[in-house]
């Protein structure tokens, strides 16, 4: 390490690798589709026909055409799995802040202080993960009643505990370096210590988290929806539209394949950048 | 010999009911370095976190008094410590690239000492950080500013360190074996520095070490502990021209010479230093040293004025010439 060294090459940037980036585009393109949804849907999402009911995709009708088909109730398949996309997106990404947040700064706090503050934190913690998220969803919606928000705060109220936990452990071992400990001789307060010395060395690993995560919460959301927990109709949620396509998979293949596929892409670019993540920024990986 | 910068009296530590540190006094006085010797375990690093106030978990301050200027620490509340801690104290730690957080910039960790004790504006910041760092010895200063740690060299981490240690300009400096990590010549220019500093700052200087060559080169005053204790104390010059008490001269003799006969077996210390709690009774020192008979093994001896300047705490400081 010479301090002469140039410093042009500082940080030298590693190629992303060709596996990820059309998973990449395709993620960028279902959150894109999500936000401009009224702009990409051909046709209002809840809008139904009767007449046009179960029919293939291609079907054409009232001077509109069905590129996927139509549901049970004559609504066009494509226009609910871009909705859909909102709902998923929306559900996800809130879990994973509102979890993420909440998780995080308990285990910080519990690996800092230690004693008892950490004791009843971690319990707490181990108590959230042997009670099984399915049914402590059913409690919440019997008592909250289904919707949109009811879903993440499930979500946030299951899911915590993991970053709780990741939180914890890189604290533990980051909170005994020695900058840490200069910080402290220096003077610095315990929210100083966390937010600007523990924090930024542990996020690496937080991130990880949040992005695996960010996956098995757009599956939980379409689980919740497709038990008839989640979004309510008529709302366009994958979950519910797989759920509803059940019944019809023999006759109408379309209307639980479509959000199905798009179910699929979504989770799965979710989980390859994730894990592209986690190769890069996780230390154990490395 | 002005006013003392920092006072410890008496100071007791204990880590599970067993004490660490066992009635140990000295003083600094401003623009002093006092130099704390002694191997490992013998209590150098916690006397210097009570001082800190920031003592590991498990061990409690029993007794004793810290007293920095005319303040009592152990009188104050934890607030009012921290206040302290990096302004008026400061310390510095043994692994330089270890002790800067490896996301921040060199710049901003040496501003967050000032954003912590000092109400200044982010400009005058950067330009007392520049300043600071110029004045450790970094060339290139604007430069380095905006690097990160890995960007630096171990010797020049260690400047960093000592430049976010006297940013607020502290009454006293610790220095916790400052060098060891570094290879000889780094370790010169370091040292350098530090007595470069203290000259024109006025701030005293604790240097804890095990490193005899560093004490002769820094050290105003010596104070040598054994389990727990302070066992000599002495300017640097008396304690290197005689000692009284055996564990020092002994000490003093494992230090390789230049001038030594070539291979010949490097002389060490019989023994080991006992554990924590497994003190013995009577002098500690007593299990090790050529001088024991039944009084050593039977009763303590206290700190006692040496013929020169300083104290010693041995019952054969008179004999203690005699050994090798």
């Amino acid at each position: 390490m010479n301090a002469a060294a140039p410093v042009a090459t500082k940080r030298s940037r590693r190629p992303i690798p060709w596996t990820v980036i059309p998973f990449a585009a395709i993620l960028t393109a279902l959150v894109l589709m999500a936000i401009f949804a009224p702009y990409i849907a051909p046709l209002d999402p809840n809008a139904q026909n009767l007449l046009a009911r179960l029919k293939a995709p291609g079907h054409e009708a009232r001077g509109a055409v069905y590129w996927l088909g139509s549901d049970e109730l004559g609504r066009d398949v494509l226009s609910r799995t871009v909705y859909g996309a909102r709902v998923s997106l929306l559900v996800a990404f809130a879990s994973v802040i509102l979890s993420g947040v909440f998780g995080s700064v308990l285990g910080m706090i519990a690996a800092f202080y230690r004693g008892w503050v950490e004791t009843i934190i971690m319990r707490i913690v181990d108590i959230v993960l042997s009670v099984p998220a399915i049914l402590l969803a059913i409690i919440t919606v019997a008592v909250l009643g289904p919707s949109l928000y009811n879903v993440v705060i499930v979500l946030a109220l299951t899911r915590w505990p993991r970053y709780a936990r990741v939180a914890y452990g890189q604290t533990l071992s980051v909170a005994n370096m020695p900058y840490v400990r200069l910080s402290r001789f220096m003077g610095a307060g315990w929210l100083r210590l966390l937010g600007r010395h523990v924090l930024p060395n542990i996020a690496g690993a937080l991130i990880v988290v949040a992005t695996l995560e960010f996956g098995l919460m757009v599956l939980f959301e379409a689980g919740l929806s497709f038990l008839g927990l989640g979004v309510q109709p008529p709302t366009a949620s994958w979950g519910a539209m797989l759920s509803t396509g059940r019944n019809y998979v023999a006759t109408a293949w379309w209307i639980a394949t479509f959000p199905g596929l798009a179910l699929f892409l979504l989770v799965l670019s979710i989980n390859l950048i994730g894990d592209h993540a986690r190769d890069r920024l996780d230390p154990r990986s490395r | 010999m002005t006013d003392p910068v920092l006072t410890v009296e008496d100071l007791k530590i204990t880590i599970g009911g067993k004490p660490v540190v066992d009635g140990v006094s000295f003083q600094v006085a401003q623009g002093e370095i006092l130099s704390v010797v002694g191997e490992s375990g013998c209590g150098k690093s916690m006397t210097a976190f009570s001082i800190m106030g920031l003592l590991p978990k498990a061990a409690r301050f029993a007794a004793g008094r810290v007293m920095l200027g005319d303040v009592d620490l152990r009188a104050l509340p934890e607030s009012g410590r921290r206040k302290l801690r990096g302004d008026e104290i400061a310390m510095i730690f043994q692994e330089p690239v270890a002790s800067l957080n490896p996301l921040m910039k060199i710049g901003r960790q040496i501003e967050e000492n000032l954003a912590i004790h000092r109400h200044i504006d982010p400009g005058e910041a950067k330009r007392a950080a520049i300043a600071m760092l110029e004045e450790v010895g970094i060339p290139e200063p604007e430069l380095r500013y905006g690097q990160y740690p890995f960007e630096l060299s171990g010797g020049m981490c260690q400047r960093a360190m000592i430049a976010m240690a006297l940013i607020c300009r502290p009454k006293l400096l610790i220095a916790d074996e400052p060098t060891t990590a570094l290879d000889v010549t780094i370790q010169a220019q370091i040292l350098e520095l530090m007595k470069r500093l203290r000259e024109e700052t006025g701030t005293a200087i604790l240097l804890i070490t095990h490193d005899m060559g560093v004490v002769a080169d820094m050290a105003d005053r010596v104070a040598v502990m054994y389990a727990g204790r302070v066992i000599e104390e002495a300017p640097v010059g008396n304690i290197f021209a005689g000692q009284e008490h055996p564990y020092t001269r002994l000490l003093l003799s494992t230090i390789p010479r230049l001038d030594g006969a070539p291979k010949t077996i490097l002389p060490t210390i019989e023994g080991t230093v006992p554990d924590i709690g497994q003190w013995p009774v009577g002098c500690r020192f007593n299990p090790r040293c050529p001088l024991s008979d039944s009084h050593c093994v039977e009763s303590q001896p206290p700190l006692t004025p040496r013929a020169d300047s300083g104290n010693a705490a041995c019952w054969h400081s008179d004999r203690v010439g005699a050994i090798l």
